[in-house]
């Protein structure tokens, strides 16, 4: 059975006809075509399939894609603004915080997500408000700092 | 299963007759999608999604110092409220520390709850305060103590056509602090190894009354009467502390699992026992200062 319906991500309305058990991230990579955000462990584990539901973060492959019909969803190709990297992208390329690049849309969505509720993290609250995003090549350092040095300045 | 029927709930009525007729509530969607992918269950072939229902969500203090929950208040919003960190400080606790970020932004009260996980963080703050679970459908309201809402592991007492719309938490009394904490591998998307409740009330430099609560311990969260006896009139010093924490180690039917064995469980279940309580009595000591 097939369910008509629309997603708006990152502000564009797509029509699809989704089969009801269809979570949110198959939803945007193979039907919307949108593929920046990833599947990881599929168990909400690693957030690498982490979008933004209203300005909320979810991890999307966790959630019925007919639950976000009438909600925002943004996705890390939300972020930019046309070419012009959001200041969190362009911190994650300048201070080491993506390297094979498999968690980095997840991660950037989760940390847009934590500088919205606190603008201001301590180094331990990005540590711990960041511990829902695995990342099995950079360690971590590079993410953190990225994250910190554009705390406070951005929106 | 594949689902062959999937609604929005536009009015509790909905819901209501929705669930009534065989369907299966979703809200945040963090257990139930999850645990079909898992190969544990399947997605059910009916599902109704609640999320959208104003009536629902919402956390209110109300005038004689309870508070209301509504089933889809988020775990995010418990644990951002100021009244539940100052008065119910053991739900704020349990609340701040469910999953990731993403999982408190969409996960819910009511979801929680009826997921009837042993170690589910909620459960036992609201065990200990003395809550009561309003479960609507059609044919009326019922309310069920929370003590009483689970059967076993994953199993409720709620009825089939029941749903949960709200949960209910009395005032404490004055002078009364609590704190929930569990063992963790992970600072995130973790379950509870281990946790542990307690809500006790000093007077005078008196325990006067002490809820304590285990988490993954037994097959329902459930309080510990023995560690309870343990502190009530005592002056909620290490003796006491350790008696209580004995006695909820005692109290302990564990399994052995990926997460831990029964004997580290045991092991650990005095010592998060006796921080749970220790942290509940400094927060109580201010409230009677």
């Amino acid at each position: 059975m097939k369910v008509e319906a629309t997603l708006t991500v990152n502000g564009t309305a797509y029509p699809v006809e989704l089969d009801p058990g269809t979570n949110l991230l198959a939803a945007v990579r193979d039907v919307v075509g949108l593929t920046g955000s990833k599947e990881g462990c599929d168990d909400s584990e690693c957030g690498a399939c982490m979008m933004l539901l209203d300005g909320q973060p979810v991890n999307s492959c966790s959630y019925l894609a007919l639950q976000a019909e009438g909600s925002e969803i943004t996705t890390v190709e939300g972020l930019a603004d046309g070419e012009t990297l959001a200041p969190l992208q362009a911190a994650f390329l300048d201070l080491g915080g993506v390297q094979c690049g498999f968690c980095t849309p997840g991660m950037l969505v989760s940390a847009t997500a934590l500088l919205e509720a606190n603008p201001s993290p301590t180094e331990d609250e990005v540590r711990i408000g960041l511990s829902g995003n695995l990342c099995r090549c950079t360690g971590y350092d590079g993410i953190v700092k990225a994250v910190l040095s554009v705390a406070g300045t951005s929106s | 299963m594949t689902v062959t029927s999937f609604t929005t709930a536009r009015t509790v009525e909905d819901a209501v007759a929705a669930v009534a007729a065989g369907a299966r509530p979703v809200a945040g969607g963090t257990d139930l999608v999850v645990g079909a992918r898992s190969g544990k269950t399947t997605l059910p072939g009916s599902i109704v999604a609640i999320h959208r229902l104003a009536e629902l969500h919402g956390i209110e203090l109300l005038d004689d110092g309870g508070l209301r929950v509504g089933t889809l208040a988020s775990h995010a919003e418990i644990a951002a409220s100021e009244d539940v960190r100052a008065r119910f400080s053991a739900l704020a606790d349990a609340c701040a520390i469910v999953g990731s970020h993403a999982t408190r932004a969409q996960g819910t009260i009511g979801g929680n709850l009826m997921n009837a996980s042993p170690a589910m963080e909620t459960g036992g703050p609201l065990v200990c305060f003395g809550a009561t679970a309003t479960l609507r459908s059609p044919s009326g309201t019922r309310w069920v103590a929370v003590a009483d809402l689970w059967a076993g592991p994953g199993k409720t007492t709620a009825h089939a056509d029941e749903l949960l719309v709200a949960v209910d938490v009395p005032a404490p009394a004055a002078g009364t602090g609590s704190a929930y904490l569990r063992l963790e591998y992970r600072r995130q998307m973790e379950i509870a190894v281990v946790g542990a409740t307690a809500v006790v009330t000093v007077v005078d430099g008196t325990v006067t009354d002490a809820r304590i609560a285990m988490t993954a311990l037994s097959p329902t969260i459930r309080r510990v009467p023995e560690a309870e006896a343990a502190l009530a009139g005592s002056d909620g010093g290490e003796g006491a502390i350790e008696a209580a924490g004995a006695a909820v180690a005692a109290a302990a039917t564990p399994i052995s699992d990926v997460r831990g064995s029964a004997d580290y469980r045991r092991a650990m279940a005095a010592v998060i026992a006796r921080r749970a309580i220790a942290t509940a009595l400094s927060r109580a000591r201010q409230e009677d200062a």
